[in-house]
């Protein structure tokens, strides 16, 4: 390392036909010396003999006939077929939302809100799509852009409150909109969340799971640092009780025991909503925790400030300590909230038809007996895409933001 | 205590006493400041000149003694002590702005979410409380990129934008270059001149001299003495402030 480091900042010094060859700049950093070019030779043989396992395994051995057959099922589980356009609906309007979104703060995002907008082309390329399936995508990526020239259309300062209103109502008709009402016959039948499945229900156990363990999460951590004895050691022993149990327990426990602590005829009854109780419970346990670090990090200084200008404790709270705090922690919680994503899977144990739930089916049907290199490696790519994208996602907030400057 | 209260006396201190543990940091503290008085406190380290005067907008409590502050008694109850905290203003040693806010941000927060001012007033005021402590340009920069005088005057504007009847000034030059002392003293004696009542602790004697109506010594959590600047610098009474004035003169 330190070789390679001397090199770099002496490359003025170099014979000027090795300052930016590829030939200088492998001798500099991959053969510098006896050592160093043993260990770049190992490495290569054992990269190219995994590569050409896996390119031999892909293009060759592997059955990939399985995922188009499937693809319905891993992308929306047994949801009805006829409702099917309602997701699509669902879909045009996420699109809506991040041109939206994208208008709102571009300028340092537009990185990745740029991304976003080609996802639909690119997913246009896949082969096995039908034509319905491709003017779908071209629908979402003009309802893209449409979000961003109306929302451009807006005076500046009435955008952001513009945003929330659309994200907020967004969410509503999504619910609306999966969930259907009404008569069984009627325009839009009810489809119980039981049916709802694959990559749908991982996304949306997810996301509702973010977004409801959060709140839940601050309050917690704030309630572990209240000076009221009593909120402090309920926050305490729920944090330490659900943060001793694994997610597991917790998902069995909602299945049999969630109605106990519920009135009776509370309609919690579907096992949907019930693991999605269990999955908000366990990760606000893990936020507060994680908030609680961004709270500590912040000097005594800020809250005498704070009190000495007046400001009462809910006040200082929430313009002083709060947006501190969760800044701190942005890393934290992205990575979090990550596993969590992960963790959805186990809701498979519980009976309940995830992706990872979706492939056992598949792999059990008779049909496609010896496929599980494909659908569990197509089951990881998915997760891997949405896992990254998050993470990549933090990593800008992160820098816009300046986390890590004060 | 009414009786003795004249008027015009905006602070009282009676016999004010604090303990952090089993450490007596301050010992019967008694002072009584006159409305637009300017008090410079001295001391060694460790005195609890700090301790004194945090203890007057309730940052310490104090555990014996009576504090009044504009006739309004410091204790327990909540609505007491915002209503005191709300007319004290409080400057530290190490600014303690607020990061994650502009300039302005930082000093509108308070008038907007305490006194619940309108937004373009509370601007409107903050400017020119800006342009009072000589640096109206910086209204949109983050602290952060501020000189450490500029953040000083910034924290005195932040101060002040709630109309303070009081100011408490905690080494406010201490943690400064020395190049910037001289900016932040000139802001605190124009609010000196201008009738603000101060309670300043302090290691600058030269502006103890010439502002202070009077400088109060503490040494090892009492009051020694109290008295004229001119008193101190030439008729000191006590060993201990003759011994404490011999070292940093
Ligand atoms: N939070 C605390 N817990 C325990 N002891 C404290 C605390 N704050 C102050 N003290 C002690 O009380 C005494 C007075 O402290 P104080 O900060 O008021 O001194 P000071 O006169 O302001 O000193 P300096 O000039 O160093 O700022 C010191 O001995 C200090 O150690
Ligand atoms: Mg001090």
């Amino acid at each position: 390392m330190t070789s390679a480091s001397d090199a770099q900042t002496d490359r003025s010094v170099l014979p000027i036909t090795e300052r930016y060859t590829l030939i200088g700049w492998l001798r500099r950093n991959l053969f510098s010396d006896a050592f160093n070019s043993i260990l770049t030779l190992v490495a290569l043989v054992f990269l190219f003999f995994v590569a050409r396992n896996l390119l031999r395994w892909a293009f060759a051995t592997a059955e990939w006939g399985v995922i188009p057959a499937n693809f319905n099922l891993i992308m929306r589980g047994q949801y009805p077929a006829t409702e099917a356009w309602r997701l699509w609906l669902v879909i045009y309007l996420l699109g809506a939302v991040v041109g939206v979104t994208w208008r709102l703060i571009s300028g340092q995002f537009s990185g990745v809100a740029r991304l976003l907008l080609t996802i639909p082309f690119f997913l246009m390329l896949i082969p096995f799509f039908s034509m319905g399936t491709r003017l779908n995508l071209f629908i979402t990526a003009v309802a893209s852009a449409a979000g961003y020239y109306i929302e451009g259309y807006l005076p500046i300062q009435r955008r952001g409150r513009a945003a929330v209103y659309f994200i907020l109502a967004y969410l509503v008709i999504m619910l609306l909109l999966l969930r259907g009402f009404g008569a069984d016959d009627g325009p839009m039948p009810p489809v119980s969340p039981i049916l709802w499945g694959g990559l749908l229900l991982s996304l949306l156990l997810a996301f509702f799971g973010i977004t409801l363990s959060f709140p839940l999460g601050v309050a917690l951590a704030l309630g572990r640092q209240s000076h009221l004895p009593a909120i402090r050691v309920m926050s305490v022993i729920y944090i330490e009780f659900i943060r001793g149990v694994p997610l597991i327990s917790l998902l069995f426990m909602g299945q049999v025991m969630l109605q106990l602590f519920l009135p009776d005829g509370f309609p919690l009854v579907d096992r949907v909503l019930r693991a999605l109780v269990a999955i908000t419970l366990f990760s606000a346990a893990y936020t507060a925790e994680n908030v609680r670090g961004g709270l500590q990090s912040i000097p005594r200084g800020q809250y005498e400030a704070a009190q000495a200008l007046g400001l009462s404790a809910y006040q200082s709270t929430i313009n002083i300590i709060l947006p501190q705090a969760l800044r701190a922690v942005i890393p934290v919680l992205v990575g979090q909230f990550i596993s969590l994503f992960k963790d959805t899977t186990l809701v498979a144990l519980v009976g309940i038809f995830d992706l990872l739930g979706i492939a056992r089916t598949i792999l059990a049907n008779p049909d496609w007996l010896g496929t599980h290199q494909e659908v569990y490696a197509i089951i990881a790519v998915l997760f891997w895409i949405f896992s990254y994208s998050m993470s990549y996602a933090s990593r800008r907030l992160e820098r816009r933001l300046g986390v890590g400057v004060r | 205590m009414s009786e003795n209260e004249t008027a015009g006396e905006i602070i009282i201190c009676q016999d004010v006493c604090k303990w952090f543990g089993d450490f007596q940091a301050l010992k019967d503290c008694s002072l009584r400041v006159k409305a637009q008085e300017v008090v410079v406190i001295i001391g060694p380290s460790g005195s609890g000149k700090s301790t004194f005067i945090r203890c007057i907008n309730r940052l310490e409590e104090h555990q014996a003694g009576d504090i009044i502050v504009d006739g309004i008694p410091l204790t327990r109850d909540v609505r007491n002590i915002e209503q005191i905290r709300s007319e004290t203003g409080m400057v530290f040693q190490q600014f303690n702005l607020f990061p994650h806010l502009t300039v302005l941000e930082n000093i509108t927060l308070a008038p907007i979410q305490v006194r619940k001012m309108k937004k373009e007033e509370a601007q409107d005021t903050a400017m020119s409380l800006l342009n009072r402590v000589g640096i109206p340009e910086q209204a949109d920069k983050h602290p952060g990129q501020l000189s450490g005088g500029q953040q000083q005057r910034v924290a005195i504007a932040r101060s002040l934008a709630m109309s303070p009847k009081i100011m408490l000034f905690d080494e406010p030059t201490s943690a400064l270059d020395p190049e910037m002392i001289k900016e932040v003293l000139d802001v605190m004696q124009e609010l000196a001149e201008s009738g603000m009542t101060m309670l300043v602790v302090t290691h600058e004697m030269g502006f103890a001299r010439e502002v202070a109506d009077r400088i109060v010594f503490m040494d090892a959590g009492e009051i020694v003495e109290v008295g004229t600047p001119e008193h101190f610098f030439t008729n000191a009474q006590h060993d201990r402030t003759k011994l404490f004035l011999s070292q940093i003169l």
